[in-house]
């Protein structure tokens, strides 16, 4: 079963951070309920790194059900009964929307000549998007991990366009070790030789083993330590000893392989290396004067951010940091750390108090 | 919409019908948001808390209130000065690890503050002290000493002399026993729980 998404053209160049233009730029979108006819209940749902606009519909290509299902739908803590839900392919991104695999003017694919984004061209993209349909205010602003940045920045640089803004599991910028772990991703890719210096798509080779070992790096850091150790321990693969080799014998290592392959199914390898590159700029005080306080100085929207015990990718001092900004300008801010034994990841599974802080505060 | 809610503890109340319709309150140590929730709706009140326990914050932003999960002790700083028309501290003051710079902080961030406190010398806890040569557990204190968080029990006399040492000035107080508002005369004695508001 197939979902093609909604294509919306930007009916102008969209201007970038870099000073670059994007012309003729697409955004593929999913959309979930009906507008009201004042366009007072649309909620925007932003997508992390590897996600895509299939909130709460099948994934075209894994036919998996969406990666919000839980949260998005009739009668769930975004209730498609009551708000227009829209979730966006993020530019830079591989589902449709203008990215490294999209062809430039000359017709051949962008690959590594596409400009280099950030989160907030991201967003220019999606507010684009929004006035193309016609949305003055978001009813709510919703996202996790990246989502979660995108959130923080429309709050920050489009502060009329969103009365609610819900920041999960987030940061305002991504720290050295943040950094560090996607130049690791980075690097696999750039040392695979299909990845030739990204002009692989006419190419029977693609840079899939070094996407898969980026993958790989990239879903430890989303995981617990004791997560891992609890769903695979040392446990062995289909064996009941060692096998003195270098197959993957252990569990956790058939996991990951097994994770890094499937992404290679359904993600563009020079799509990887843009938007970490974009998530690595981010940075939302350096944008207003190095004072993140100064980013939200008059807004006035409601903000909720919630952050995850065993979050060490965006650990609960980085959303701390953040409420301290968002109480010393002043705006309304509610914010939650919730027990979870999943880590980063959390935000995406089963958690009965994060229904209840997510339909209480869109609701 | 609300569902009906229980009516609010006595200190609660006092409060709750002594903040000026429409002001902006910060109230730390919100518990279940309940005070807020009666600001909110009943005064029109712009209201934010802030609560150590992440249940009761759940529960607090699952009803629409805007609580911060957060440590008096330590996230107060944040605030700007006089961002607030009142600051309120609900029996609370009694857990903090310095009482005194929090009252600092509650007079910084609001141009008024609320505090209650349960009362060390009612006389049921002196005659418990007194007669039972234990720490007492009482309807107003009922936790055991090994497990209670009140780590700074403090009196209606003790609490006027911080606000003097600290150059406040008690606007109105008011006291309770057995959950009834009771007059100020000889309250050190009869008040199982005070309720001050301060200025500086």
């Amino acid at each position: 079963m197939s979902y093609p998404s909604l294509v919306y053209r930007i009916p102008h160049p969209l201007p970038l951070d870099s000073g670059q233009v994007l012309e003729n730029c697409e955004i593929a979108y999913e959309t979930y309920g009906t507008l009201a006819p004042d366009a007072s209940n649309a909620v925007l749902v932003c997508h992390a790194l590897t996600g895509d606009q299939y909130l709460a519909s099948p994934h075209p290509i894994t036919g998996k059900p969406g990666w919000w299902e839980r949260m998005v739908g009739p009668g769930k803590p975004i209730d498609t009964n009551r708000h227009y839900v829209i979730c966006a392919n993020v530019i830079g991104s591989c589902m449709g929307s203008s990215g490294p695999a999209s062809l430039a003017p000359d017709g051949q694919p962008y690959a590594m000549r596409f400009p280099v984004i950030t989160i907030r061209d991201m967003v220019r993209g999606l507010v684009a998007l929004l006035d193309g349909l016609g949305i003055a205010q978001l009813h709510a602003v919703v996202g996790g991990s990246m989502g979660g940045m995108q959130a923080l920045s429309l709050a920050a640089n489009w502060p009329e366009r969103a009365a609610r803004v819900l920041v999960i599991a987030a940061t305002a910028r991504h720290s050295a070790q943040n950094i560090a772990f996607h130049e690791v991703g980075r690097q696999a890719i750039m040392a695979d030789p299909a990845w030739a210096q990204g002009n692989y798509y006419d190419s029977d080779a693609k840079p899939d083993n070094g996407l898969a070992v980026a993958r790989m790096a990239a879903h430890i850091t989303y995981l617990s330590e004791a997560g891992l150790t609890e769903k695979f321990g040392r446990r062995l693969q289909d064996r009941d000893a060692k096998g003195f080799g270098f197959d993957a014998e252990f569990q956790v290592e058939s996991y990951l392989r097994y994770q890094g392959t499937g992404f290679t199914r359904r993600f563009d390898a020079n799509s990887y290396l843009y938007i970490t590159r974009a998530m690595d700029y981010f940075d939302i005080a350096e944008e207003h004067g190095g004072k993140l306080a100064n980013a939200f100085a008059g807004t006035q929207a409601r903000f909720c951010i919630v952050s995850f015990d065993t979050d060490w990718l965006y650990p609960t001092a980085e959303s701390r940091h953040v409420v301290h900004a968002l109480n010393a300008a002043g705006a309304k801010v509610s914010f939650v750390e919730l027990s979870a034994p999943h880590g980063h990841d959390s935000f995406l599974l089963e958690h009965d108090q994060l229904d209840r802080v997510v339909k209480g505060f869109v609701e | 919409m609300s569902a009906p809610q229980s009516p609010l503890r006595p200190d609660l109340a006092a409060i709750a019908a002594h903040v000026a319709p429409g002001s902006r309150v910060l109230d730390i140590g919100c518990g279940d948001g309940a005070l807020m929730a009666e600001l909110e709706s009943a005064s029109g009140c712009d209201a934010r808390g802030m609560e150590l326990d992440g249940a009761l914050v759940e529960r607090c932003v699952s009803r629409g209130l805007s609580v911060v999960q957060g440590d008096a002790n330590l996230d107060l700083v944040n605030y700007p000065d006089k961002a607030f028309d009142y600051a309120i501290l609900s029996q609370t003051l009694q857990t903090a690890t310095r009482p005194d710079l929090i009252l600092d902080e509650l007079l910084r961030v609001g141009r008024r503050a609320f505090v209650s406190f349960p009362n060390f010398a009612h006389w049921r806890t002196r005659a418990a002290l007194m007669l039972g040569g234990r720490m007492p557990v009482t309807r107003a204190l009922p936790v055991s000493w090994y497990e209670t968080q009140n780590i700074h029990h403090v009196t209606v006399e003790d609490f006027r002399d911080l606000v003097r040492i600290k150059g406040a000035r008690i606007e109105r107080a008011w006291f309770f026993s057995n959950e009834k508002q009771i007059g100020a005369p000889a309250a050190n004695w009869r008040a199982e729980f005070a309720v001050f508001e301060l200025s500086r």
